[in-house]
């Protein structure tokens, strides 16, 4: 199945890079420190080679195991997009940990991966909430129904 | 304080890129981790499929490196506090945004996307700066 295969190599990817590793983001995050500059290879590896796939999948009436494209509906830059992405750097910031990563470390992890996993599944249930216009998340200061 | 490692670092770059690449090819979906997450919860009947089998993936690749190779080198130095605030944090800002580093900054960047190229800025932006207050200025 396509979707295994895919979370596989992601997964390994993951572990191989060290971007499971929340001391090495943070070393790579800590550019006026002792900086490891290593996890903008990842990203410079990455890219060229999903460009790839997106550029053979223009060349494509549809995708090999699907009826149709999805690709995301939202065009605008807009306050919701700036101040998530707001958000999301400071939490990465904080423990090193963005969500590939937190996922993929679960196993090797032990209580701390556990436990940033669980506070971010509380978070994303905290913007459905939030979405539905409930008064949750009050601290946040996005967290109005848009 | 860690390693410069850019071989392997490149080496793991491009097995995410050729996920990304499968997936959309192959289902025509973006590999954003996020937004794969998310989606599970109120996703249409039958969607769910390819969300899971995606995830199952993800989380037993690494129980099948550790199993061959050993535990690779972590280190989580975060408090309990800090960790639970950085991912409430990521949680809510994921969703808000509607991307993380594989959404926006692999896929969104692979794909031109305006928005993905602004998101990753940002959260890039945000980051270091955390880390700057944290280690440099409150020295934590």
């Amino acid at each position: 199945m396509a979707a295994l295969a895919a979370g596989l190599l992601f997964g390994l990817g993951l572990v191989v890079s060290g971007m499971v590793n929340p001391a090495k983001v943070l070393g790579f995050l800590d550019v006026a420190g002792d900086w490891d500059p290593s996890l903008a290879f990842v990203m410079a590896a990455a890219i060229p080679v999903a460009t790839l796939g997106f550029r053979l999948g223009g060349r494509m009436q549809a995708p090999l195991c699907a009826t149709a494209f999805a690709p995301p509906a939202r065009r605008r830059i807009d306050a919701r997009l700036l101040g998530g992405a707001a958000l999301f750097g400071v939490g990465w910031g904080l423990a090193g940990f963005c969500p590939g990563p937190a996922l993929a470390s679960l196993s090797f992890g032990g209580w701390r991966a556990l436990a940033f996993v669980a506070a971010m599944l509380v978070g994303m249930g905290l913007f459905r909430l939030a979405e539905r216009g409930g008064t949750t998340g009050a601290e946040q200061p996005a967290a109005r129904p848009g | 304080m860690t390693q410069f490692t850019p071989y392997s670092a490149a080496a793991g770059g491009a097995l995410i890129g050729a996920s990304a690449a499968l997936l959309w090819v192959a289902l025509g979906r973006v590999a954003g981790i996020s937004g794969i997450l998310g989606g599970l919860a109120g996703a249409p009947a039958g969607e769910p499929g390819w969300r899971l089998a995606f995830l199952a993936g993800l989380v037993a690749a690494p129980l099948l490196y550790v199993a061959t190779f050993g535990a690779p080198e972590v280190l989580i130095a975060a408090d309990p506090v800090r960790l639970a605030v950085a991912g409430l944090l990521v949680g809510f800002g994921t969703r808000l945004g509607t991307g993380c580093t594989s959404g926006h900054g692999v896929c969104g960047i692979a794909r031109l996307s305006p928005r993905s190229i602004a998101a990753t800025g940002i959260f890039m932006a945000t980051a270091t700066a955390t880390v700057f207050l944290s280690r440099h200025v409150l020295g934590g």
